[in-house]
């Protein structure tokens, strides 16, 4: 099987450059033959589990607490302006 | 620096036989002696420790009585403490000083603690070797070109060293558990929600666990009475009552029944092998009865596992954007990049019933399997790692390195089940073997209760490197 390393790096939002892309395929091969095995184990009728806790739908009282002031919210971006977050475009003119 | 434990330092500060700054300056000491050769610290925090230390003698003085007050604690740097750099060892949070502390670090503060310094890692915790750090990998203290295993190596090492007596890591599957067992010192993970992991920087939410690395058993139930109970911050954490961890230490163990697994066996190198038997003998001899266990081959739980941790991840890392704190994603390095990749493929259109789906059905197999076992044994005994410490550079390219030292660990983190490694014996080459008690979920009292009987037996936690 091979694995479309543009497309996984696109969904990852990662930059994968061209001559690490050949080594990350084989490597990354390598980790799918392992995880294989599992196809050998019957798990018909077994269903998943997703979490360990037992614990089911928990939620906290719908109160409003403290939270970060603003300033502290931006004490580690380089990305403020006017206290905004300042992003990418997302629609294009 | 000889040989220490905390209950005693505890007692010396009590009784003012040693202030808290005389406590920390002799951590101090050991770290800028040691240090160079082991690397073990990402960040120091002395000065502001020294504030606390001196607060810490005030309030002594004064009657209050903490059960940490004036104990330095060396961290893992994945642990979120307010105004202290925290890195998870990676480029990405080079600068990042958190505005919070993690419910851990908050919880260690409160009981009095002070922490001295943010240790070394594995970059995000992705690795068992502390190799894969983006400041360079730690050394192990019994043999300087060997690894001090990971990811919390840093952390062990640190603890191994001397430099403190308290060391905090976290472990998905085996990051506290291999590295004391490659640095002779005990490492304890918790049951999965027993210690809030808000605050930590995640790596698998279903999985990680923090948990402490001391040089004793009874040290690190002292530490996970000041570390456990729940968190409104983290809904996985438990409701259940803690309860006293240093209570039934002493509590003879001829009424456990100790499981031992072929399938642990039969993969690692003979010198562990021998000194597993030689522990065998040991619990046998505290009147503990053994019991063949068969269980779910380990080879299945690291698949399971390698996908869900992956899956995991990709799901973490995809917040570090940038844009509200750290660096770009350009700089997560090799590792992380693998681990985002793989997680991000077997979560895709077309591969996610194939893989994610799979892993999760077969999770639940193992975890019926450890009850099964369960309602035969009180505990699990097995080998902590299939070798001891592996030499410097012995992760390059290989993409599998954590996931097969881990081998004997992943089952039980699946499960979110409690265990422990403490030091059994050492190899020729005078580098530490580790034993590991495995636990049914919040199982740490006859966890711990039997890996002290163990130690009182022996003597392997009293030897210290030379460095």
């Amino acid at each position: 099987m091979k694995i479309n390393i543009s497309h996984i790096a696109k969904l990852a939002n990662l930059k994968i450059s061209n001559d690490k892309k050949n080594q990350l395929e084989q490597q990354l091969e390598e980790t799918i033959d392992y995880i294989n095995q599992l196809q050998e184990v019957d798990t018909t009728g077994i269903l998943e589990t997703n979490q360990v806790t037992g614990l089911l739908n928990v939620t906290r009282d719908d109160k409003s607490s403290k939270s970060f002031t603003q300033k502290e919210a931006f004490l580690n971006s380089k990305n403020e302006y006017k206290g905004y977050f300042k992003v990418d475009a997302i629609l294009e003119k | 620096m000889t040989q220490f434990t905390l209950k005693q330092k505890l007692s010396d500060l009590k009784t003012k036989k040693i202030s808290a700054v005389e406590l920390l300056n002799e951590s101090i000491e050991q770290i800028e002696k040691t240090e160079p050769k082991i690397k073990a610290l990402i960040t120091t925090n002395f000065q502001k420790a020294l504030n606390e230390a001196k607060d810490a003698d005030e309030k002594i003085q004064k009657g209050v009585n903490l059960p940490l007050l004036g104990i330095p604690v060396i961290i893992k740097d994945n642990f979120c403490v307010k105004d202290l750099k925290t890195t998870a060892a990676s480029k990405v949070l080079e600068n990042f000083v958190p505005p919070y502390d993690s419910t851990v670090a908050a919880k260690l503060k409160k009981s009095g603690a002070i922490i001295i310094a943010k240790a070394n890692m594995d970059a995000w915790a992705h690795g068992s070797s502390t190799e894969t750090s983006d400041f360079g990998p730690t050394k192990n203290p019994w043999n300087l070109n060997y690894l001090p295993g990971g990811s919390s190596g840093g952390t062990a090492a640190s603890i191994s060293a001397s430099q403190a007596l308290v060391g905090i890591g976290s472990e998905t599957a085996g990051s506290i558990r291999q590295p004391a067992s490659w640095c002779g010192v005990v490492g304890l993970k918790p049951t999965y929600g027993r210690v809030s992991r808000f605050g930590v920087v995640a790596m698998a939410s279903s999985l990680d666990s923090p948990g402490p690395i001391t040089r004793c058993v009874e040290d690190a139930a002292i530490v996970l009475q000041e570390m456990a109970g729940w968190d409104e911050k983290d809904a996985t954490t438990s409701q259940k009552g803690v309860p006293n961890y240093t209570k039934n230490l002493e509590n003879k163990i001829n009424n456990l029944t100790i499981g031992i697994s072929d399938d642990y066996f039969n993969v690692v190198d003979s010198e562990v092998a021998d000194k597993l038997s030689q522990a065998i003998t040991v619990f046998q001899k505290l009147g503990a009865k053994i019991k063949k266990v068969s269980l779910f081959p380990p080879k299945y739980a690291v698949a399971v596992y390698t996908i869900i941790q992956r899956a995991e991840v990709s799901s973490n890392l995809a917040r570090y954007d940038g844009i509200r704190y750290g660096n770009s994603r350009d700089y997560f390095r090799d590792e992380a990049e693998r681990r985002i990749m793989l997680g991000t493929f077997t979560l895709s259109s077309g591969y996610y019933d194939q893989y994610y789906n799979k892993a999760l059905k077969v999770r639940t197999e193992i975890i019926n399997d450890f009850n099964n076992a369960f309602s035969k044994v009180d505990l699990i005994l097995g080998p902590t790692c299939p070798t001891t410490a592996m030499p410097l550079g012995a992760t390059k390219n290989q993409a599998m390195f954590g996931e097969l030292a881990d081998l004997l660990m992943e089952p039980s983190s699946i499960a979110g089940l409690c265990g422990i490694s403490l030091p059994c014996g050492f190899s020729n080459n005078g580098l530490p073997i580790g034993l590991q008690l495995i636990g049914p979920q919040f199982g740490e009292e006859i966890l711990l209760n039997a890996a002290y009987k163990f130690e009182q037996e022996t003597n392997f936690h009293n030897q210290m490197p030379i460095l």
